[in-house]
């Protein structure tokens, strides 16, 4: 087609009349409420934040601007930027440990195990009920100096331990606490790799390679486009913890709980510093944009899509 | 080694893992069941689940609740909002859907590059304006903030996730339908919506277990205790319980996951599906 071609293509009157237009443009009725929605409660909020962050804007006193100086005071404050720290600590940790886990059960049950739809409920509980404040409340129990762990610990002739007491035995507990909840990403993992067909196992095996081998080579490439998948949904989550240190941990011992969004949720609704507040989201938002960036910047090397037009 | 005995060292090891994990998986529910039954001396006393002294008295002190509204006050609050905001979602999130996935309309290429940022945009960064928002519109302290935005379909996830069902269902029943003389709604409600209905019943199982477990949301927005849902409410009781009330707390913790339990076993396959499919096909 020559260029003079699509040009009159593209000035042909598109719409014979008003009501033609409105009639090829109906669909745009069923979607109308969402983007109202997206405006009050997602747009609006977003951008609103954003100005927040360059005002001293207390809730009971009118905002002045003060341009960078929130996020000035951010990366000088000490105790702030240990927020940062052990979020970063925090997701870096608790995103490996459950996807290697989720992955590794996944890969068990996918052999023929009598009994997969028992386990597969049992490993799933946790994470139904993990983010309410009842297992909140039961962790506190379990992880108590004389509580359920320390209990059975004592049993096998170790030293009782003040978990909740202790800056990393604190951070551990919230760590674990999600790292039970791998059922999730292991119910993903589960369906990716039925979906993983018997020939190539066969073809595999024909040519020498062990489980092992046949796993690492063959089975984690092909399913790396959901590897992907809960590595960022799950980074995003993880970023964002607030349940588990708030009410377990408290952000607590030394503050070593005290993950980015319960200082968000500090400054804004205990001190209604809600400049200071937005500042520290944002920041926080853009950590997480990056990293969502990278990965799927970086996908194309690591990310394995068996149709090449990218569904 | 044979290769059988190798196979069998396998197969057992395999049941052996599951097993082991299982049972740390579950042991903890388990074990807050019967402590729930324990008198409060015996709760971290002992391993076992088994009471040796079965008392109710954490359930009868728990089921008193707070200045003479009972525990089951708090659990019917937080159903309050729980379920207008699952019968909304559906609705609009079905709505949504149908729209991007059935028609085509100015825009709409990039309307959905916008629904999909939505996904990503975490919800940290959304806090403050909100609060701010809905505390000038007069909402605060009601239920209004966690319902609204589910309204005007704000729960994306649901929405994407319903887009990708409807465009593995072939449109030829709907082609019939119109050629039969079906409007647009009504293609909708008597030819989608039946198609959809395994889908839309785990967009609402999710929303009806996530909306109960949510713990932020009402903990900024409501701020009466009388109103307070039965999440708030604990961590309420396990504040100023610091005392001895062990057994109590438990009971009222456990009672208050019983709902998401029952729907849970009565649902599991809706579940397991729901989040294989939306998690695959994303």
């Amino acid at each position: 087609m020559s260029f003079k071609n699509k040009k009159t293509v593209l000035t042909m009157p598109k719409y014979k009349s008003r009501r033609d237009f409105i009639n090829k443009n109906f669909g745009f009725f069923f979607i109308l409420p969402w983007w109202i929605g997206f405006g009050i409660f997602k747009l609006y909020p977003f951008i609103a934040s954003l100005m927040y962050s360059f005002h001293d804007y207390n809730l009971f006193r009118t905002a002045t601007y003060v341009g960078f100086q929130n996020y000035i005071s951010i990366l000088e404050d000490k105790l702030t930027m240990k927020a940062f720290y052990q979020t970063f600590k925090y997701a870096f940790i608790t995103v490996p440990l459950e996807l290697t886990f989720a992955l590794f059960i996944a890969y068990i049950l996918n052999f023929k195990i009598k009994g997969v739809n028992f386990f597969r409920t049992a490993y799933y509980i946790p994470s139904i009920l993990g983010g309410s404040v009842s297992i909140a409340v039961l962790w506190r129990f379990l992880f108590k100096t004389e509580g359920l762990i320390n209990m059975i610990a004592t049993k096998f002739g170790f030293e009782a331990f003040n978990w909740l007491g202790d800056p990393n035995g604190a951070f551990f507990v919230i760590v674990l606490l999600r790292i039970w909840q791998f059922g999730s990403p292991m119910v993903i993992f589960l369906a990716a790799l039925k979906g993983v067909s018997a020939d190539v196992y066969e073809a595999a095996a024909i040519d020498g390679a062990g489980k092992w081998r046949q796993f690492i080579s063959i089975t984690v490439p092909l399913i790396t486009p959901v590897i992907f998948y809960n590595f960022v949904t799950q980074l995003c989550h993880k970023f964002q913890e607030f349940n588990g240190p708030f009410i377990i941990t408290r952000g607590g011992p030394l503050r070593s709980t005290t993950l980015v969004s319960l200082l968000v949720y500090n400054n804004a609704f205990k001190n209604y510093e809600m400049g200071m507040a937005s500042a520290i989201a944002w920041l926080l938002f853009l950590i997480i944009m990056t990293f969502t960036i990278i990965a799927f910047v970086s996908q194309k090397y690591w990310v394995y899509y068996s149709d090449e037009d990218g569904r | 080694m044979t290769k059988k005995t190798r196979n069998n060292i396998n197969t057992f090891l395999r049941y052996f893992i599951l097993i082991a994990v299982g049972i740390v998986m579950v042991y903890p529910l388990i074990w807050m069941v019967g402590a729930s039954f324990k008198t409060n001396s015996e709760i971290f006393s002992s391993v076992g689940f088994i009471p040796m002294a079965p008392t109710f008295d954490g359930y009868k002190r728990g089921f008193q609740g707070y200045e003479g509204m009972t525990l089951l006050h708090f659990m019917g609050n937080t159903y309050k909002f729980v379920i207008p905001k699952v019968i909304v979602t559906v609705i609009s999130a079905v709505i949504t859907a149908y729209g991007f996935a059935r028609f085509e309309f100015l825009g709409k290429k990039f309307s959905f590059a916008v629904l999909l940022s939505t996904l990503f945009l975490p919800q940290v960064v959304l806090n403050v304006p909100q609060y701010i928002l809905f505390n000038q519109i007069g909402w605060l302290d009601s239920y209004l903030p966690i319902v609204m935005p589910s309204l005007l379909a704000g729960d994306t996830y649901f929405v994407y996730m319903l887009i990708q069902f409807l465009r593995g269902i072939p449109r030829e029943l709907e082609e019939a339908a119109k050629i039969d003389g079906c409007n647009v709604m009504q293609t909708l409600w008597y030819v989608i919506v039946p198609m959809l209905k395994p889908s839309i019943v785990s967009c609402a199982l999710f929303q009806f277990m996530w909306a109960s477990n949510d713990f932020m949301g009402p903990l900024i927005y409501v701020n009466t205790v009388a109103k307070y849902p039965v999440s708030i409410f604990l961590r309420m009781s396990m504040d100023s319980d610091v005392g001895f009330e062990w057994n109590r707390v438990l009971a009222m913790s456990l009672i208050a996951i019983i709902p998401s339990l029952v729907v849970f076993f009565a649902a599991q396959n809706s579940f397991v599906d729901g989040i294989a499919a939306g998690g695959v096909k994303g």
